[in-house]
């Protein structure tokens, strides 16, 4: 029935005795970009990670180019074109840039690493510049942008970011989400989650708003720019 | 930040003084009071000459980091400080085709030159260099702390002693079925620790170390216990070691037509070791460049990572168990066949905490270095005998010196780089 290229059907999540997520539904279309945005604690990682099977929905469909994934153990979903940006980066300090990027393949094997490199030094000039180099040793910007970079990797339908905005420095994350348009135009789906719902909303195609693990609002990006509810809790008034 | 002017004496010169009478301290009582008999005479002369020296060492330095090219070296080593682990490019390597060829020359030669005491000693440092690597895969390579990697040289070991008790199998069959063995309980240590991090595992893993050992030593019927079981000679193409062979066999040194000496098994021992090792270290460098080797450096950096980027690291983790097992049962083999006896006590703590010692001074992660680490810390103590009762208060101080001002080992990690050349 649905022709959602991700669709969340009624998931509960718990993290031991407490309930993180209610019922929450939403769904992605090809090629959108979509937000999620929500005050701390609300539930965004988790919907996330929950996307992820980790925690595990109880309650609740996932369903992926409308296949089931609910069930499925993490290294397989990442196998079916879903790639994830973890919060906080979350890159291999250890190696290079390039390895980095390499370690990205590994759904999809080496098969395309060559021409994809390439295409995200283009994406991302600053990261061939550094190629090298230990990624530690990268500034806050490089390293999200390396993130995202090593998850194109996997050449995924849809990439899901988890608040790639975190600890940067305003300029950066400007470039951060002039960068995303860019994915989009690739034709690549994406669905971020956000604290700066500024930014985000701007954005978006569309975007949910999630309070304490249920989806309170949902709209198009610019009716959600323009609610007095969102801007009263996240674009500080006005 | 090279300063070209012309270097200045007054700095080193402080620098050499103070150097001069703290030598003079450390080395005054050691060299300058020798006991002659029941009295102790002075020879004032020779801690004046050591620090005199030491002291010019230290004057040359001081002038040296002045100079251009002095400079230039403490620019490349505040390079390599900068911590973590370097990649190496391949033309590294280039250098590898001269050193390989010399160390297995000498390697085989050693045993034809070295007596029966150092030949042992010799077979005991290759055994450690063989737990080291194995070892290194599970803490250096996949960031697990294992205190209990005994238990798999203790499964090695005694897979032969009471295979041959048992079943009769020989020294051949245990190097190919120990191995496999090892990684089988390297496996079921794997499987409960799957979900713990650090201190628990190192916990957990240090009770698995112990549980085997007091097996060994509380199952009288089985392995003897503390009596513990002993080991035949292991056997070439049918000929044995011993100086009359068993029913029908002919001893090895009739076959050749030589004199019989007990060398000839530590020899053989050895050859077949060296062998072992330089494969080890061969399909180690391997496997580092292939995926599964990728994904264990991958999940000691980042596990979460790891998982979003859909490498399944239960596998990973039990693959790095099992190698490392499998590589402490294939020691255990040898240490079994070398000592012609095992018994509990040679599998105690001390035993894990000795292997780690040597992954740890060697450098996470360092092949080249573990293999040097295993050589000084079971080599050393062989060399300085009269301090024995000292090793391991020494050990200690070394461990403490190390992680003070060389956290990382002795030599830095270095990783062939895996992303193939656009």
């Amino acid at each position: 029935m649905s022709e959602h290229l991700l669709e969340v059907r009624g998931i509960d999540a718990y993290y031991g005795p407490i309930q993180a997520l209610r019922e929450v539904s939403l769904h992605v279309d090809k090629g959108e970009i979509v937000t999620l945005i929500g005050a701390n604690g609300a539930g965004k990682t988790t919907l996330l990670n929950t996307l992820f099977g980790n925690p595990r929905a109880l309650v609740g469909h996932i369903l992926f180019r409308g296949e089931e994934i609910t069930r499925l153990p993490t290294y397989q979903i990442a196998k079916r074109g879903l790639a994830l940006v973890p919060e906080g980066r979350h890159i291999f300090p250890g190696m290079t840039v390039e390895e980095n990027l390499v370690m990205g393949t590994i759904p999809v094997g080496m098969e395309h690493a060559d021409e994809d490199r390439q295409a995200m030094f283009e994406l991302f000039p600053r990261l061939e510049e550094r190629r090298d180099q230990r990624a530690g040793t990268l500034s806050g910007g490089e390293q999200q942008m390396l993130a995202i970079a090593r998850a194109l990797m996997a050449r995924p339908e849809m990439i899901l970011l988890d608040e790639p905005s975190l600890g940067l420095a305003p300029l950066v994350v400007k470039r951060i989400f002039e960068v995303l348009r860019e994915i989009a135009g690739l034709g690549k789906t994406i669905f971020l989650v956000e604290q700066n719902a500024n930014h985000a909303l701007k954005l978006a195609d569309r975007g949910y708003v999630l309070v304490n693990g249920v989806i309170e609002l949902q709209g198009s990006g610019k009716e959600l720019l323009g609610n007095p509810q969102v801007r009263q809790a996240y674009l500080g008034g006005h | 930040m090279s300063t070209h002017a012309s270097p200045t004496f007054i700095r080193p010169l402080r620098e050499a003084g103070v150097t001069f009478v703290l030598a003079l301290i450390v080395f005054g009582p050691i060299s300058g009071l020798v006991l002659d008999g029941y009295s102790i005479e002075p020879h004032l002369g020779r801690p004046l000459l050591i620090a005199s020296i030491v002291a010019a060492g230290r004057l040359l330095f001081g002038v040296l980091e002045q100079t251009p090219f002095g400079q230039k070296l403490l620019a490349r080593n505040a390079r390599k400080a900068s911590g973590g682990v370097t990649v190496a490019r391949g033309d590294e390597y280039k250098l590898l085709y001269f050193v390989v060829p010399l160390v297995i020359a000498i390697g085989v030669t050693l045993p034809f030159v070295a007596n029966k005491y150092w030949l042992g000693n010799l077979i005991l440092a290759l055994i450690y260099v063989l737990l080291g690597l194995g070892l290194n895969i599970v803490v250096g390579l996949a960031g697990l702390l294992d205190l209990g990697f005994v238990a798999f040289y203790a499964v090695g070991a005694y897979f032969l002693a009471l295979g041959a008790q048992y079943l009769d199998i020989g020294f051949w069959t245990a190097l190919v079925c120990a191995p496999m063995l090892a990684a089988c309980f390297g496996a079921v240590l794997g499987f409960p620790v799957l979900r713990m991090h650090g201190d628990y595992l190192a916990i957990v893993t240090l009770g698995f170390g112990e549980i085997i050992r007091l097996v060994l030593n509380n199952w009288l019927d089985f392995t003897g216990g503390p009596n513990g079981a002993s080991v035949p000679a292991p056997t070439i193409f049918g000929l044995e070691f011993s100086r009359i062979a068993k029913q029908g066999g002919t001893p090895f040194h009739e076959f050749f037509g030589l004199e019989y000496s007990s060398d000839y098994k530590l020899m053989f021992t050895y050859l077949v070791l060296l062998v072992v090792v330089l494969l080890m270290v061969r399909f180690l460098t391997k496997l580092r460049q292939m995926p599964m080797g990728r994904a264990w450096e991958a999940l000691r950096e980042d596990e979460i990572a790891c998982r979003s980027l859909g490498i399944n690291h239960v596998i990973v983790k039990l693959s790095a168990f099992m190698m490392g097992a499998m590589t402490g049962g294939l020691a255990g083999v040898f240490f079994a066949t070398y000592q012609g006896f095992v018994n509990p006590t040679s599998f105690n703590f001390f035993e894990s905490a000795l292997i780690l010692a040597i992954v740890v001074l060697g450098g996470l992660g360092s092949t080249l270095g573990v293999i040097i680490a295993a050589l000084v810390l079971t080599l050393l103590p062989e060399v300085l005998r009269e301090f024995a009762d000292y090793r391991v208060l020494a050990f200690g101080a070394l461990m403490v010196l190390m992680m003070i001002w060389r956290p990382r080992g002795l030599i830095r990690p270095k990783r062939p780089h895996f992303a193939p050349e656009v």
